[in-house]
């Protein structure tokens, strides 16, 4: 059995819809995670079901209240927009269609000061549970139920040696580990799960790393 | 040590004479790295949760949107009172908890979901209405909400609980069966008896369609949590009376999944069939988002 109980009974949330609101906010934000810096807007396309029904079950309010930071329990979730207005952080939907992909899913892209922009696709697959497929270029897939290490770098012999001893030397164990790259050579993602918290310090060795474009760690 | 399937999970439980609740909770132990007693105190705050969700709508309404279902609960609450019911005293008040958790949780309230939130009332009215009829110790009642845990497990690992992918009856049938395996073991049934209640559970809602009017989680998920904590119910007696599955619970379970897999997108949550495609579904459709 590889599923907490946790996750069947729970989560503790605020309704209506374990895969509409909870799993809608936790997509928000985990993705705000990958994007890592702060964001001027963020526009949310809907797909199947998502784009169904999102109005009736407060879809639209649980992802901006997850791109906000707030978790599924935050019983400041239904005022989200409000929040997101007085923080200056313009939100947009429109509906979509994603090839192959969950009948819960979105694609959230944030947009930055500097205008570049970071695309994260995830579906919401039940009882609140959430899987991240891919992000900007690559495909990948990891629930964040585990810690997560994200790292983008250079398609070059040797990083993923360098960065498995980095966590060796750490005592930090690895339950998944995906690998995807946009061509020979070029640039490549690494996300891996571990069985303990990711510290800081760690992330920052990782950094330091040749080769290694960027690191992030999600510690759910 | 570890199950995959609810034979493993018995198996396991009957090579050692123990509830099944003593595998989910080990199992849970060594997966999640936490001690006995920190997941005991974490499914008593959760059973708080419910708690509070099975009560807050019974005197006062509760604010929905487009307020489909405000105000059922304290209108069946008030029949229940009175005592001049057809289902008893008992039925009605593991009805009248349904309704509570599923009004509470449509009005943006918090709630524990169980496997989800637009099941989220079936599970609370059938433990707390047994806790308070059978008088149990604390540790009983935690008891039954792990192996009901331990099943809804399984069947999220082998099949699924989401409406979206395998209708009403991934949703609010799987929380009856969990909640029947839970009623079992409360009424000092047998691991088999709990197995054979999370069959039948399953079985008499074997196709339930996900409808919702309007895309709302109210109608009909309000009146089929009440409905299906009833299906826990009568399931655990039919069970504690001695009747047998013929058909082997994880094989009932993988037919639920594809069933739900044969089932179009119009009857998955995305109010496009059933009852949300009516004329009168519709009509509220275009009330409240004004189209």
């Amino acid at each position: 059995m590889n599923i907490s109980i946790f996750d069947v009974t729970g989560p503790v949330m605020i309704g209506p819809s374990s895969s509409h609101t909870a799993g809608a906010a936790k997509l928000g934000r985990i993705a705000r995670l990958i994007a890592e810096k702060p964001f001027k807007k963020v526009s949310f396309g809907l797909h199947g079901s998502f784009a169904d029904t999102y109005k009736g079950h407060g879809t639209d309010i649980a992802l901006v209240a997850g791109a906000l930071g707030m978790y599924e329990y935050d019983e400041r979730l239904s005022q989200a927009f409000e929040i997101a207005k007085k923080e200056g952080i313009e939100y947009e939907f429109y509906k979509t269609e994603l090839d192959d992909m969950h009948e819960n899913s979105v694609k959230i892209t944030f947009t930055f000061d500097d205008g570049t922009q970071c695309n994260v696709w995830g579906s919401s697959i039940g009882g609140g549970q959430i899987k991240i497929v891919r992000i900007n270029e690559f495909d990948t897939e990891f629930n964040a139920t585990a810690p997560t290490l994200i790292v983008n770098q250079y398609d070059k012999k040797g990083v993923i040696s360098n960065i498995s001893k980095v966590l060796f030397d750490c005592n930090i164990n690895i339950a998944v580990m995906k690998l995807s790259r946009t061509a020979r050579g070029k640039n490549a993602c690494t996300v891996i799960e571990t069985d303990g918290k990711i510290p800081e310090n760690v992330v920052n060795t990782l950094r330091g790393i040749e080769n290694i474009i960027s690191v992030q760690a999600i510690n759910v | 040590m570890s199950y995959n399937s609810i034979q493993e999970l018995f198996n396991l439980a009957e090579e050692r004479d123990v509830p099944l609740s003593q595998i989910v909770l080990e199992t849970e132990s060594v997966l999640t790295e936490r001690s006995n007693e920190d997941i005991y105190n974490e499914m008593e705050r959760r059973y708080e949760v419910m708690k509070s969700s099975a009560k807050n709508a019974l005197f006062e309404s509760r604010k929905t949107a487009g307020g489909l279902i405000e105000g059922i609960t304290k209108t069946h609450y008030s029949y229940t009172l009175k005592g001049d019911t057809l289902s008893g005293d008992f039925i009605n008040k593991v009805m009248s908890r349904a309704l509570s958790c599923s009004e509470v949780n449509a009005s943006m309230g918090k709630i524990c979901a169980a496997p989800t939130a637009g099941s989220c009332g079936i599970i609370p009215a059938v433990v707390i209405s047994l806790e308070e009829a059978l008088n149990l110790p604390k540790k009983d009642v935690l008891d039954a909400l792990l192996s009901a845990s331990g099943i809804g497990a399984v069947i999220t690992k082998n099949a699924t609980v989401a409406g979206a992918e395998g209708g009403c009856q991934a949703e609010c049938g799987v929380a009856a069966a969990m909640a029947a395996c839970a009623a079992v073991q409360m009424k000092g049934g047998t691991r088999r008896q709990c197995i054979n209640a999370v069959s039948i559970a399953l079985m008499n809602v074997m196709g339930l369609v996900c409808d919702p009017v309007a895309g709302l989680v109210q109608v009909p998920c309000a009146q089929r949590n009440a409905s299906q904590a009833v299906n826990a119910i009568i399931s655990a007696d039919m069970a504690l009376a001695g009747m047998e599955s013929i058909i082997p619970v994880d094989q009932i379970i993988d037919a639920m999944y594809k069933v739900g897999k044969m089932l179009p997108m119009e009857l998955k949550e995305t109010a496009k069939g059933g009852i949300a495609h009516t004329p009168a579904g519709k009509e509220i459709f275009n009330k409240i988002f004004g189209k």
